[in-house]
């Protein structure tokens, strides 16, 4: 599913956009979690296509996503990060979103239109 | 075996502030080096995951990196206690001690200390009141 287009269905709103052409890039997975040694032990492969979908909003996400190269992370439930943690994000070249969406609507909703699961 | 590369890292007790930039240095120093990705992958994850739990369980520590020239990196987790009293509970997947702080930073899923070793080429645990290692080597290339 295209970055755009998972933007589009949730409504989010860009947070720290690093890369602008990871807009138009095509995302085969998704993984929702608020505990990030769920995601550290789940998210093996195929981590250039997957994103990170999480209602835990904080450093520790952005680190997270820094040790396995994910490249976009989607916050739920309108939450957003502030200040030196945006800075973060842009020098660690990731792009953030928030959707106002719960977790299980964000998820439901892409599940839907074709954004699979991590294998 | 000589060391091609040799580093050392501080990790403070409680500084959640400053939590993961050990291992994201340890990432930047290992990119230098031309660490396969995928290897790096699993270095970066297994020291996030020791580097939390010297924060978030122990009172802080050292961690030392080191490279040597038959291509094997060395991560050692050495913190100052208190210690893991029952390192095969420590071991079970799902199993944690972790405190509220902890949680609200996103871990105590008891998934960490699994995580390193399935992912390192090997992994030695030793605990004691004094203080826990943790012994990781990754072969640089998969
Ligand atoms: N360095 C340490 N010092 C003291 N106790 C530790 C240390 N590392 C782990 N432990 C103990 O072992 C338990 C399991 O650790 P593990 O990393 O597997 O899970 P966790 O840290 O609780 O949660 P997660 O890593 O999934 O976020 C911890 O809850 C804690 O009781
Ligand atoms: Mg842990």
């Amino acid at each position: 599913m295209l970055c755009s287009d998972i933007i589009r269905a949730v409504h989010a709103e860009p947070l720290v956009v690093s890369n602008e052409e990871r807009l138009t890039k095509d995302y085969k997975a998704a993984f929702a979690s608020d505990l990030m040694s769920d995601a550290l032990a789940l998210i093996q492969d195929e981590f250039e296509h997957t994103i990170l979908i999480t209602g835990l909003c904080n450093a520790q996400v952005l680190r997270t996503a820094e040790m396995l190269d994910l490249e976009t992370v989607l916050f739920v439930r309108g939450k957003k990060l502030a200040g030196a943690d945006l800075m973060m994000a842009q020098s660690m070249d990731i792009n953030l979103f928030t959707t106002t969406y719960t977790m299980y609507e964000t998820c439901g909703i892409l599940y839907g239109q074709g954004l699979g699961s991590i294998s | 075996m000589n060391k091609i590369l040799q580093k050392e890292f501080h990790v403070e007790r409680d500084d959640y502030a400053n939590a993961g930039m050990a291992s994201s240095q340890i990432k930047s120093t290992l990119k230098q080096v031309g660490v396969d990705p995928k290897v790096m992958r699993r270095i970066a994850v297994a020291a996030y995951e020791a580097e939390i739990n010297m924060i978030i369980h122990a009172w802080g520590g050292v961690v030392y990196l080191d490279v040597t020239e038959d291509g094997m990196i060395h991560l050692i987790f050495q913190d100052c206690g208190p210690g893991i009293p029952d390192l095969e509970k420590a071991m079970t997947p799902g199993w944690s001690t972790a405190s509220k702080k902890a949680r609200e930073l996103g871990f105590g899923a008891g998934m960490g200390l699994p995580n390193i070793k399935r992912v390192s080429d090997e992994f030695t645990i030793e605990s004691s009141p004094a203080g826990t290692s943790i012994f990781l080597t990754f072969r640089v290339e998969e």
